[in-house]
């Protein structure tokens, strides 16, 4: 009993990973312990012993656990790809986006099924709805669109999978094995362990620097294709030029219409608020900034910049329930009492009660990258000002700060990238309805609201309902990447300057 | 002395505009005064809005009532031995509700009133009665002393957040529900107690019975994958470009990228989750590992950039050092520079991690707003965060739950305090040692 | 002494520290008009500090702290009468490293007649940028690249162009902090030059690393030691036959 169990851990893919670990820890101990026994004899050993066990410990776990993840991924597709040639193509029909439907739902079983794979398999089952049934007793839900052929396509993904794990367990044990036997021989006065330790730890700072590579690549790519298919079902003159923004929701039903994805709006919408943010954040955040570096005393530096420093940690989520629950009300409030009736002019969500709320979240922002920028101005500039006998208003505003200038416009540039990519204010501040006006007392909506709207709640993946989310990232990836990559550039610029 | 000139003296009054130019002088500090002004203004008005509506939030009313488990209720035909699904089924908000008007001596027929009674009751009252008898059901027919939550409204009304002055039309609480309440309060069975329920309790419609439980286990796994992730990779990839990389074309555009990302905005990295960990490794969506690693990328250019400024600082003198007395540079970097340089990375670790932690937008995006009721047992569990669940809160209609997000918000920012206070204390242990 | 000779700027009794640390430890000190008076002395011993109390740049640094008398033309500029502005538009400073500004050769000489209101018209303005240049023995060498941005121009030049700048103003004083100890000995011997040709107009104060250059171009020189005033006469006295055995030790080069 106890070993039917101990099997069934083995098998299992985190069991192995364990397995894996306790074997690595095992060699590295044994390694050491053998080495150790060496130049207990007298012997000089290449390194220290304990790079022995490193290395014994590497060579265990490292390609084996490797072979672990990349097998996984690969079965995982294999199946997939498998099953998918068993979708029978009448039912699939000759539209993109069903085919896809229905394999999100296949999807869907599979990743509810293994728990309850191993008694389930033995049924005879033939039809969606006795599965279900079965399921249901077992208090997993299944929805109700299922149809009977997919029921033989799920098992055999399931069971295939299954196969396909134990496989690429077994592999990974016997290459753990094989690390072990290998390290454990090679503890010899000869071998140059540190070497290969060291080795192995470049390579990986190597590999993790990719990283940073990677994570733009996938972003890129996943936005683009994405992107594409998007622009397969959609003519790109609807997105880019179209005024209108009235996605339907006709999934389910083959209606000729696909809806209307108008980015004009919505883009309008993005940067007259990120406008209306930096007009009330630059001459706040750029005049603290000012006073904090050339007049504050330094006891003053030290309570304004913590100061400072909390409003720019606090989360943006707060900001906007600042906005929801406190500023928007009483701008509200504010333009009936000047109307001196009921007529409010300001509505609780608009342009202005957003983008005054994003003008505070980016003071801060605005004042320490400022800030940072005025003090690497050289003194004796100042002092060459101050010795003609300047006052300290005239050497900033004459010397100081058109020194200053190329910092500050790409500080400012970063600034408006945040503006437009800013999400939670503007989602609980700025309104959902889609308004193309230039009306600040207005709603209107921006691309990272649409955004959250079309992605969150249950839509299926591939319709363009979901897709045009993709397509709003990727016009504001481009957008924000631009802004700044030239105030990187200015940046760089202006750090020549000074060296 | 006497060599002075006097005449030279008289002969120099130039005119260099001096009163004009200090006025400007004058006016430009007063720019600057204003400035920081509106800035502290704003920060005053943020955080004593959010605590003066969020400090109620860590007391609960809850009503402690003589509750009499009658038979006749729960099981009137006694077939409660053959047939368990009686005492789940039972009528148990009555039993309550009875005890209530009993206490306050409301005639049974008198169905305006039971009904107004109700509603002084939390709707989970039944649930947690039906629970004490399933575990014990001896206890039928005794007379049991049970505390419960009272209703939302009762508990805003006791909290004085109702304006009681205007007419019972246009507000949510009758003017005997007033009377009854006051009543109860001044018989000591109704009072203010510390809210536990906001720290475990999990999603509910009903603003006195919802709470950050799984908020707060989210929120904790998912910090414990960027910590887990970002910072050993942070740290290798800041090494291997500071001390390793040579200048050349490749690390000149891992460079920009790593600038780049830590501008790219933060929704951007909620569509990567949901396109590549998501929808093309197959992770479920709502959960704390995908939530994880979508931050853990948001957070890994900030720790990168932070590590190489404090690499760069440390004097080479101790790298000259280390390598002069025979050490390899892997060693010399990871015994002598990468300690000097840890105060820096704490400091970068902490910002990153306190975004992470405030972070909302890119996890909306992978699903984590979603009602969840049972606490996420794994990182595959679907679970919300945080400052997701203040956004859900905020989004509720219900004016209890203003109080209720407010409360959340202000334990969002006592965690980051908490965080942040905890980083200093350890930088200074850092800088103390050396 | 002949008689013609007047006292234009006078130190009396003056004392500087910066936080806890005394700099200068009684300093009194005649600057003669239409002269040149060098100060020098080793690293350290306050000649610097001296000089920027002449035109209170001390004030600009935190924690700096003056007493005694400083008199200009009999009025003691630490009053509080006196405003540090115009005092500054009367005693003019030319830095150890060259600092033009950011902006164009023009535009820097402008500066001073600019945010002093000195010039009525646009004319008057290229007028005094033009003689400024002419004085300082710029304007040859940049009349065609007036517009060019300042720090293009050389070393050398970028330091006269500084010293335009300080006389566009017209002060009656300028005062200069190691002039040239940044540049290489052409454009030494340049400035060297032009000091030399200012006197006729300005009283100048110089502070110098190089006792050759004092040698060279001032009338009188004091040795300053460890924040004190050792020694102070005519630069052919101080250099022929000290009085004091430090002066005679830090000329023939003994220390410093």
């Amino acid at each position: 009993m106890l070993l039917l169990f101990f099997m069934k851990v083995c098998m299992s893919v985190s069991g192995i990973i364990i397995i894996v670990l306790v074997l690595g820890f095992a060699g590295f101990f044994l390694s050491y312990a053998r080495a150790c026994a060496i130049v207990m004899q007298g012997t000089k050993m290449h390194s220290r012993p304990h790079y022995y066990g490193l290395w014994t410990f590497l060579l265990i776990i490292v390609p084996s656990l490797f072979f672990l993840f990349f097998w996984n991924i690969g079965s995982n597709i294999y199946t997939e790809r498998r099953a998918l040639t068993h979708i029978p193509y009448a039912a699939a029909g000759d539209i993109i986006h069903q085919h896809n439907l229905i394999l999100s739902t296949i999807r869907n079983l599979v990743n509810r099924l293994p728990k309850h794979s191993s008694n389930m398999l033995n049924h005879q089952l033939n039809s969606y709805a006795s599965l279900r049934d079965i399921l249901g007793q077992k208090g997993v839900v299944l929805d109700v669109q299922g149809k009977n052929y997919m029921v033989p396509i799920v098992i055999e993904w399931v069971s295939g999978l299954k196969k396909l794990r134990q496989t690429g367990v077994i592999i990974t044990f016997v290459l753990a094995i094989i690390g072990f036997l290998v390290g454990f021989s090679e503890t010899k006065v000869k071998k140059r362990a540190r070497n290969r330790v060291e080795r192995v730890i470049l390579l990986g700072l190597l590999v993790s620097s990719t990283l940073a590579i990677l994570t733009t690549i996938a972003i890129v790519s996943s936005m683009l294709l994405q992107t594409i298919s998007f622009f397969r079902a959609v003519p790109l003159s609807n997105f880019f030029l179209s005024t209108a923004w009235n996605p339907r929701f006709s999934v389910m039903t083959f209606d000729e219409s696909i809806g209307e994805f108008g980015l004009i709006p919505l883009l309008v919408g993005t940067l007259y608020i990120a406008f209306v943010a930096m007009l009330f954040a630059v001459p706040i955040g750029l005049f603290s900034a000012v006073y904090t570096a050339e007049y504050a005393t330094p006891r003053a530096r030290d309570v304004i910049k913590p100061m400072l420093e909390i409003l720019a940690g606090i989360p943006t989520i707060v900001y906007g329930f600042f906005a929801l629950i406190v500023v928007g009300p009483f701008l509200r409030d504010l333009s009936a009492a000047i109307m001196g009736g009921n007529h409010a002019f300001i509505m609780a969500q608009s342009v202005l009660t957003a983008g005054l709320v994003m003008g505070i979240m980016l003071t801060p922002f605005v004042s320490s990258l400022s800030d940072d920028i005025i003090t690497a101005v050289p003194r004796s500039l100042r002092d060459g000002s101050l010795g003609l006998g300047a006052t300290q208003s005239e050497t900033i505003k004459r010397v100081v700060l058109p020194a200053a200038l190329p910092g500050i416009v790409a500080a400012l540039l970063l600034t408006a990238s945040r503006a437009i990519g800013e999400t939670m204010i503007v989602v609980l501040a700025a309104g959902v309805t889609v308004n193309l006006t230039l009306n600040p007392f207005e709603a209107m909506t921006t691309i990272t609201v649409k955004i959250v709207n079309q992605l969150t709640g249950d839509l299926e993946f591939n319709s363009p309902q979901t897709l045009v989310a993709f397509a709003l990232g990727m016009t504001l990836f481009v957008l924000t990447l631009l802004m700044n990559v030239f105030a990187l550039y200015i940046v760089r610029k202006y750090q020549e300057r000074y060296e | 002395m006497n060599c002075f000139s006097k005449s030279y003296l008289k002969s120099l009054p130039r005119d260099i505009r001096l009163k004009q130019r200090y006025r400007a002088e004058k006016r430009f500090r007063a720019y600057g005064y204003t400035a920081i002004g509106i800035g502290v203004f704003f920060l005053t008005a943020l955080l004593w809005s959010i605590f003066s509506q969020g400090y109620t939030a860590f007391w609960q009313t809850s009503i402690t009532l003589p509750v009499k488990l009658d038979v006749a209720v729960i099981d009137p035909q006694n077939r409660r031995d053959k047939n368990p699904q009686i005492l789940i089924t039972a009528n148990y908000p009555v039993l309550i509700r009875n005890a209530l008007a009993e206490k306050l001596g409301i005639a049974i027929d008198d169905y305006i009133g039971l009904r107004e009674l109700n509603h002084m009751i939390s709707p989970s009252a039944g649930i947690k009665l039906r629970k004490m008898v399933l575990d014990n059901p001896q206890i039928i027919g005794s007379t049991q002393s049970l505390t419960v939550l009272a209703g939302a409204d009762i508990d805003s009304a006791f909290k004085g957040k109702i304006n009681l002055t205007v007419s019972e039309i246009s507000r949510k609480i009758s003017n005997r529900q007033i009377k009854w309440m006051y009543k109860l309060a001044a018989e000591g069975s109704l009072y203010k107690a510390f809210n536990t329920g906001l720290f475990i309790f999990a999603s509910s419609s009903r603003p006195e019975t919802s709470g950050l439980g799984v908020a707060l286990i989210g929120s904790f796994y998912m910090i414990l994958i960027v910590l887990m992730f970002s910072l050993p990779i942070g740290v290798a990839t800041a090494i291997y470009l500071e001390e390793y990389a040579r200048k050349n074309r490749f690390t000149d555009l891992i460079e920009i990228n790593i600038n780049n990302l830590a501008a790219v905005p933060s929704i951007v990295f909620g569509l990567l989750g949901v396109s590549v960990f998501i929808n093309f490794f197959g992770l479920p969506r709502s959960s704390s590992l995908v939530g994880g690693l979508v931050l853990t990328l948001m957070t890994l250019p900030i720790i990168i950039i932070a590590t190489r400024s404090a690499l760069r600082a440390v004097p080479i003198s101790i790298r000259s050092a280390a390598l002069g007395v025979g050490a390899s540079k892997i060693q010399m970097v990871f015994q002598h520079v990468l300690p000097l340089a840890a105060p820096g990375i704490l400091t970068g670790t902490v910002i990153g991690l306190t975004r992470a932690l405030g972070e909302t937008a890119p996890l909306l995006l992978i699903g984590m707003v979603a009602f969840i009721a049972n606490y996420p047992r794994t990182l595959m569990d679907p679970a919300t965060a945080l400052p997701v669940q203040i956004y859900m809160w905020a989004n509720e209609s219900e004016r209890a739950f203003i109080e209720r997000t407010s409360g959340a918000i202000i334990v969002l920012l006592m965690f980051l305090a908490v965080i942040n206070t905890i980083a200093v204390l350890l930088r200074r242990r850092f800088e103390q040692h050396r | 002494m002949s008689s013609e000779l007047k006292i234009k700027m006078c130190g009396l009794d003056v004392k500087v520290s910066y936080g806890k640390k005394r700099a200068l430890h009684g300093i009194t000190l005649n600057i003669l008009e239409n002269k040149v008076t060098a100060l020098i002395g080793p690293s350290g011993c306050g000649k610097s500090t001296f000089l920027r109390c002449l035109n209170r740049m001390n004030d600009t640094i935190e924690g700096a702290l003056v007493t005694g008398k400083i008199l200009l033309d009999e009025e003691d500029i630490y009053d509080s009468s006196v405003d540090v502005v115009e005092l500054r538009a009367r005693v003019g400073m030319v830095f150890q490293k060259p600092n033009p500004f950011p902006k164009s050769v023009y535009e820097n000489v402008a500066y001073g007649p600019r945010i002093h209101g000195l010039a009525k018209s646009r004319v008057a303005l290229n007028e005094i940028v033009e003689q400024s240049l002419v004085k300082a023995g710029l304007f040859s060498e940049v009349k065609d690249r007036l517009h060019d941005v300042g720090t293009s121009l050389s070393g050398g030049q970028q330091q006269r162009l500084c010293i335009a700048r300080a006389i566009a103003v017209s002060p009656e004083v300028i005062l200069m902090d190691e002039p040239c100890s940044a540049l290489d000995p052409i454009a030494t011997a340049k400035i060297e030059e032009l000091i030399d040709d200012l006197r006729r107009n300005y009283t100048i104060a110089i502070v110098t690393h190089s006792m050759q250059q004092a040698a060279r171009v001032s009338q009188f020189t004091a040795m300053f030691h460890l924040g004190n005033l050792v020694e102070v006469g005519t630069t052919d006295t101080i250099f022929t036959s000290p009085q004091e055995r430090r002066t005679q030790d830090y000329i023939t080069g003994r220390f410093g």
